[in-house]
């Protein structure tokens, strides 16, 4: 067995299902080194990636979410400004020299640690997630491209610190803007698809171990049908687990038993007024009926 | 097995076949540099490089960089490394020229339409007889020709692009020229916040450290552009596709496709360093070119698709077509009225309201109009040159 199929295998002891494309883009990243870009609808898994990579490394998960108008000073770090004035004050009070003050209130013990410095600064290597990049700025892409080269992050008043170890960075997009190429060039890159119908019945018997063997059938022949209806948002791998765990807590043995069950437990799947609309209880039935 | 390419006996080794092989991508548009060459090689000695199942999944996480390019590698790495026993001649070629077009080159200057790209699809046949009736692009009205098996390389010259991407970054600055009312804290800014200033100094013992500043933030807009390519447009596609050309190479954020029967993302293809081959790839893009017109049915799929990753509050959606459609026009106001509630605003570009007497008669674009907040003659290039000061009114 190569080192590959041996990682996507502990993968799925830690109950996530990766597909071929995702655990040769997980395994190339890991031994080169490279950060892993993973693009793909909201839903599909992505950030469950990095949690499940931290659980088998078994190592801390460091999560940067990004936001429009993230900045330096929320990734990387910031200085405790009140605890500065503070220790002015008493310096002040105290006689000490402006000198001796300057050297002490821009020492380590005033520097809050953001994501990007603290997963640089571990021991053993965490696993970097930095959320929706594609929610950041243009600009803070950029940057985050010389911390990823160079694992080295440079605080004016202390110096360049170097990583003490790679961390594994697995960045997320969900295609709201096109990202730069440089970007792109760098990571190793894996599109994350929704499931197939093998690949969700073996993430729900995973996950949701309770749930008997000819439901699980039908419940995930039900969403991949859904997912081909003209819907708004397309149902992810969570609601599907969230749609199992509501029959399941149900006590549903049968997805076409209760028209009215199966249409109130509809609402972990459909979460928008006009895809509610779009599937009348006829529709649900109809699918039902032929996903069993 | 058979089916592995059997390659030429003075080939000198595994690293200049895959060295090919990342040519081979460079020539389809994969952006990649010898960077990438680099991290494939080093992949590939970290699996079974002999199962090529492991290899194309290897090489497939390297070299992609997106959705499209993951969806097209598949039949890239077939046609290099599986093409049933063909004997590929020169694995290493005319490295120089490749170099151009790596990553992060994205050049908007017209310079680069002058430099000749080589072109890369191999039909070249029935060109002559079309190009004069070419003419200057302006707005005529002669009888549509059939450009079913048409190339769109004939349409539109590198020169007629490096004139659009002049006209197009004039207009796409109007459009996009936005700039808030409200002012927001920014590093440098023309003004000082006093607000906070004040609240800051009370933590400094009413002395001001920091001055805030703020400013004006802009409001870029974006923009999508729908061009129709439909049988009764073709006269004006030369026209549309330099502007498309032009708008996409000078505009970062702008965002085309194409529509006939099926809609197709040009932007992509568009944004080729080279703008002879960006031509060439949207000829593969745009088969059915100059085929019957479904105008709402395209609008529709654009508003459920692509709308909703590219189009927001701050969009505006420019579409360039004559409103002759076979869909019925009740599906038209659906589907603009979908479209609207992205939020973006809607222009509607028609080659046909330049003539005289024109009334938007066509059906679809009598239920179009309502939605609509700008609607305007274009044929030419300088009819597009005069909305300028339309265009920055929206």
């Amino acid at each position: 067995m190569s080192d590959w199929t041996a990682l996507g295998e502990s993968f799925a002891s830690k109950g996530y299902i990766a597909s071929p494309e995702l655990t040769m883009a997980l395994h190339i990243a890991l031994t080169l080194g490279r950060p892993l870009l993973l693009e793909g609808a909201a839903g599909v898994g992505k950030t469950e990636v990095a949690r499940t990579l931290a659980a088998v490394k078994d190592t801390r998960l460091i999560r940067l979410q990004c936001y429009e108008g993230l900045d330096a000073a929320h990734a990387i770090y910031e200085w405790n400004y009140q605890r500065q004035l503070l220790s002015i004050r008493a310096a002040a009070e105290g006689g000490e020299t402006g000198r001796a003050v300057e050297d002490r209130i821009f020492s380590e013990e005033f520097l809050l640690q953001r994501p990007l410095l603290e997963a640089i600064r571990q021991e053993t290597p965490p696993v970097l997630l930095i959320d929706e990049i594609d929610r950041a700025d243009e600009e803070f892409e950029a940057y985050l491209l010389e911390v990823l080269s160079d694992f080295q992050i440079t605080v004016p008043e202390l110096g360049t610190i170097t990583a003490r170890s790679i961390p594994h960075v697995i960045l997320t997009s969900n295609g709201t803007r096109d990202l730069s190429d440089a970007l792109r060039r760098r990571c190793i890159y894996a599109h994350v698809d929704y499931p197939t119908r093998e690949a969700e019945l073996a993430i729900l018997a995973a996950r949701c171990p309770q749930v008997e063997e000819r439901l699980a059938h039908q419940i995930v022949g039900f969403v991949q049908a859904l997912r081909k209806e003209d819907l708004e948002k397309k149902p992810g791998v969570a609601e599907m687990l969230d749609f199992a765990a509501a029959l399941a807590g149900l006590g549903l043995a049968d997805l076409t038993a209760d028209p009215v069950v199966l249409q109130a437990s509809l609402a972990t799947l459909l979460k928008t007024e006009a895809d509610r609309a779009a599937i009348a209880s006829e529709v649900a039935q109809r699918l039902a009926g032929t996903a069993s | 097995m058979t089916r592995v390419t059997r390659f030429a006996a003075r080939d000198p080794g595994p690293a200049a076949r895959v060295v090919g092989f990342m040519a081979h991508l460079r020539e389809n548009g994969l952006k990649l540099g010898v960077h990438e060459t680099a991290t494939a090689l080093r992949a590939l000695c970290e699996i079974d490089a002999i199962d090529p199942r492991q290899a194309r999944l290897a090489l497939k996480s390297v070299c992609a960089g997106s959705a499209d390019d993951a969806a097209r590698f598949d039949d890239l790495f077939d046609a290099y490394w599986l093409n049933e026993g063909r004997v590929r001649q020169k694995v290493v070629r005319d490295a120089t020229r490749n170099e151009r077009h790596s990553r992060s080159s994205l050049s908007s200057e017209g310079e680069s339409a002058a430099s000749g790209g080589r072109i890369h699809s191999p039909d070249d046949g029935s060109k002559a007889e079309d190009v004069s009736a070419e003419g200057t692009g302006r707005l005529v009205a002669t009888t549509a020709r059939n450009l079913m098996k048409r190339d769109l390389r004939e349409l539109v010259d590198p020169a007629d692009i490096a004139e659009a991407e002049r006209l197009a970054r004039r207009l796409a600055a109007a459009i996009r020229d936005r700039r808030s009312r409200r002012r927001r804290a920014a590093r440098k800014g023309a003004g000082i916040d006093f607000r906070r200033l004040v609240r800051q100094s009370i933590a400094t013992g009413g002395e001001p450290f920091a001055l805030p500043r703020r400013r004006r933030p802009d409001r870029p807009v974006r923009l999508s552009l729908l061009c129709d390519v439909s049988g009764s447009m073709t006269v004006y596609a030369r026209v549309y596709l330099a502007f498309l050309a032009g708008l996409i190479r000078a505009d970062r954020t702008a965002d085309a496709y194409l529509f006939h029967t099926r809609l197709v993302r040009i932007t992509e293809a568009l944004r080729d360093d080279d703008p002879l081959r960006a031509l060439n790839r949207l000829t593969l893009l745009a088969d059915g070119f100059g085929g019957g017109s479904r105008i709402a049915g395209n609008l529709d799929r654009f508003a459920r698709t692509y709308a909703r990753q590219f189009v927001d509050g701050r969009s505006v959606v420019v579409i360039l077509s004559d409103g002759y459609d076979t869909d019925p026009p009740d599906k038209m106001t659906a589907a603009l009225t979908r479209l609207k509630t992205r939020g973006c605003r809607i222009v509607w570009l028609n080659p046909l309201a330049g003539w005289k007497g024109y009334e938007p008669v066509a059906r679809a674009m009598a239920a179009a109009r309502p939605h609509l907040d700008l609607f305007a003659p274009a044929g030419t290039l300088a009819a597009l040159a005069g909305l300028e000061a339309e265009l920055s009114r929206i």
